[in-house]
């Protein structure tokens, strides 16, 4: 089979088989890895359930990973990180996400508006440390709001399906029941397993937000618990804080989901600049990354110096950065972007 | 800076400013496109890869057929163009990083290979890099005569130039292995310039890249053929020649017809944005042509365009030519254009022209060779830097 594949990629040379069969039929691959959409629920509003059907390449998650998302949208792809809502073993092939729709965000609005099953999207293995530990702690406290709750309802039905017996609360902090996703399914649970408690807030409507007597109400023992936490900035603030004042913050484990679209004035060119992979730090002057770097004392590659080269590309891996020439700003993460015609607008990381 | 270029009505003289109003309509030209690129020019791009893979698949599939001529024949044919689309077309354009922007691995510039034997990495520095950012100045850019032809009167002659023909037709039939020799500037390890060392990793590279380009067409394909093992691989080596023939005189055509213009360091020396741009517009020469033409070229005889803005997807440049075109008219800058025979005619004339001694064309010899050979009257195109005027035309 190997030796089948090496000839396959010598007669393909240069370009790998992967960009001829895909030509043919997108699932069939040999190294990239895609999904086809099989089923699309638009029932709970403001939010979208997806389930998908990996190709081979797929090997399984963790509980609370993420995975990364492909969708061409004006002839551009988009890649975003979602977390599937699957028990990590759960063993039909199937991945079902559950992801809310930002009124900004252009991949889950283009999905919202565009998914059908048969739809093939792009694929990325799953990742993030994000997860439950192989040896499962005795108790297990799930906090989560909004569409947060979706790597923890990934552990909760993990947890289901081992039979785990040690204690569990599952608190979720949501606008209104209806705005819950897969409510039905989460109330099932707590009806089935003593053992597992879950808590519904409503902060806007019962008026109670996150605070260390509803901690101490909902799980007593959280001292010796485990906690998993995702949610919105406020919630993981106040959780955050309960924690570290009660010398917990070690037992806290967090998973943050930054929103996709940064709102940041162009003007603005304060901030730092992170040159990740060399260690190096330097305050943003308006200058393009490139001068940046080489004041800093680094040396990238470079040529023309004016953007028409592609010699000095390198990935920004999370910040805004202002095109020098045409004036446009983009924040997607993890994205190649030229040094030489780009600024940083407020804090910056480059791979460099 | 000022430039004077000699028309039909005498000379002309760009100001300053209009040379910055030039740069400012293209760069307004480019953010137009740049706003517009989408769904359309991805489509584009990938039917053109699906024309070349189907192009490809019948080519080697018609090879099993090679005992008979004319099947041997299409399929050459067949090979021939798939290794022109995905040289030119697509190899060529996307290593610019034109369709990076789409964020699509397989068609990003860091990774993209071509089907030839030139190490993409090593062609994006000696292209990309060197030649579009120092276009046509002496010294900098070793497009102009590739380091072994004299293409250029600001070329100084000497005896190995006598073989100036010979040497281009070499040059043609081996062009995917010039191309991948460039970036060694091996003239330049001969006068010094350059170490052996430095050279060690790009040799590297390029015993890796071409090792596998011969294993495909020369050992692998011929083999899977069978007894057809000789007739396969000839076949394979006349698709690669056809290929080879044919990039190099689109490439030729495109900064050596006669017309077009070189530059000294001295006058290229702290240019502005609109000087920059004035220079590639001097500097290159289009092919005028078909729609398909225009695409079995890479857009390559949109090489005006091309050389305004490397980076936009090479399927709009016919669009913005007439708007690239109108304002040359508008300055009076010579737009240089017109079909592929006149323009490679051109360039093989000076070819043979520059193989000879300008002594020898000046003297009272020189109505004695053949017309072809005759030095041609100059294009009166004269830049002006700080007020001294220096002699820069062809
Ligand atoms: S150095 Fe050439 S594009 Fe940045």
């Amino acid at each position: 089979m190997v030796a089948l594949l090496d000839l396959v990629q010598t007669l393909t040379t240069p370009h790998p088989v992967d960009r001829y069969l895909e030509l043919v039929r997108p699932m069939l691959t040999v190294r990239d890895m895609r999904a086809r959409i099989i089923s699309v629920d638009r029932s709970v509003p403001g939010t979208i359930s997806l389930s998908l059907r990996p190709t081979r390449q797929w090997d399984g998650l963790r509980a609370g990973q993420f995975l990364q998302l492909g969708v061409v949208i004006e002839g551009v792809r988009h890649l975003r990180c979602y977390s599937p809502v699957n028990s990590q073993h759960d063993r039909r092939r199937r991945l079902d996400l559950t992801l809310r729709v930002h009124p900004h965000g252009l991949v889950s609005r283009y999905l919202h508006e565009h998914a059908r099953p048969g739809m093939i999207v792009d694929l990325e293995p799953a990742s993030g440390v994000f997860h439950l530990p192989d040896h499962r702690p005795a108790r297990v406290l799930l906090i989560s709001g909004g569409s947060g709750i979706t790597p923890v309802l990934s552990m909760l039905r993990t947890l289901v399906d081992e039979g785990y017996s040690g204690d569990v609360v599952f608190l979720h902090y949501a606008r209104s029941p209806e705005l819950v996703p897969h409510h039905a399914e989460l109330a099932e649970i707590a009806a089935a397993h003593p053992n597992i408690a879950v808590e519904m807030r409503y902060p806007e409507r019962d008026g109670r937000g996150f605070d260390h007597d509803e901690l101490v109400r909902v799980a007593p023992w959280f001292a010796e618990a485990q906690t998993y936490l995702c949610g919105p900035p406020p919630l993981m603030e106040s959780v955050r804080d309960v924690y570290s004042g009660a010398d917990l913050s070690e037992r806290l484990h967090t998973e943050e989901f930054v929103a996709s679209t940064v709102a940041v004035d162009s003007a603005e060119v304060d901030g730092t600049t992170t040159f990740s992979a060399s260690g190096v730090t330097a305050e943003n002057a308006g200058a393009s990354l490139l001068e940046q770097a080489e004041g800093a004392g680094l040396r990238p590659e470079f040529g023309c110096r004016m953007g028409i080269c592609f010699s000095c590309t390198s990935v920004r891996r999370s910040g805004c950065t202002r095109n020098l020439r045409t004036g446009e700003l983009e924040a997607d993460p993890d994205q190649p972007i030229q040094l030489c015609v780009q600024a940083a607008v407020g804090d910056v990381d480059i791979e460099i | 800076m000022t430039i004077l270029t000699e028309t039909k009505d005498g000379p002309l003289v760009l100001s300053p400013d209009q040379v910055e109003e030039i740069g400012r309509a293209l760069d307004e030209l480019r953010a137009r496109v740049v706003a517009d690129l989408g769904e359309r020019d991805r489509e584009y791009i990938y039917d053109i890869i699906k024309a070349q893979r189907g192009f490809e698949i019948a080519g080697r599939g018609l090879m099993y057929l090679g005992f008979l001529p004319p099947f041997w024949l299409a399929g050459v044919a067949a090979l021939s163009v798939s290794k022109i689309l995905d040289n030119m077309e697509i190899g060529h354009n996307v290593m610019h990083g034109q369709y990076d922007w789409m964020r699509e691995p397989g068609l990003n510039s860091r990774v993209f290979e071509w089907d030839n034997v030139c190490p993409g990495d090593q062609w994006k520095h000696s292209h990309n890099y060197m030649h579009h950012t120092y276009t046509n100045i002496h010294g900098r850019d070793r497009d102009i005569g590739y380091g072994v032809l004299r293409i250029d009167e600001g070329q100084d002659w000497n005896p190995y130039y006598l073989g100036n023909p010979v040497y281009a037709f070499l040059l043609m039939v081996f062009f995917e292995w010039g191309v991948m020799l460039h970036d060694l500037e091996a003239d330049n390890i001969v006068k010094g310039k350059r170490s052996w060392s430095d050279l060690k990793p790009l040799i590297k590279g390029q015993l890796r890249k071409s090792g596998r380009q011969v294993l495909k067409d020369y050992v692998a394909f011929p083999l899977l053929t069978g007894p057809l093992f000789l007739s396969t691989l000839a076949g394979n080596a006349t698709a690669n020649l056809v290929r080879n023939v044919w990039a190099y005189s689109i490439i030729f055509c495109g900064h050596f017809p006669s017309g077009v213009q070189t530059f000294t360091e001295e006058e290229t020396a702290e240019e502005t944005r609109g000087e920059w741009y004035v220079r590639q517009m001097l500097g290159s020469a289009n092919i005028s042509g078909s729609p398909l033409f225009h695409i079995m070229s890479g857009n390559l005889s949109h090489q005006i365009e091309h050389h305004l803005f490397p980076d936009l997807p090479a399927n709009r440049y016919p669009q913005i030519a007439p708007e690239v075109r109108a304002l040359c008219e508008k300055f009076g800058l010579p737009y240089n254009t017109g079909p592929l025979g006149k323009q490679i005619g051109s360039v093989w004339a000076k070819i043979f022209q520059l193989a000879l001694p300008p002594r020898v064309q000046e003297s009272r010899l020189a109505k004695f060779l053949p017309a072809a050979l005759r030095k041609q009257p100059t294009s009166g195109v004269i830049v002006m830097r700080q007020q001294s005027p220096t002699e820069a035309g062809v």
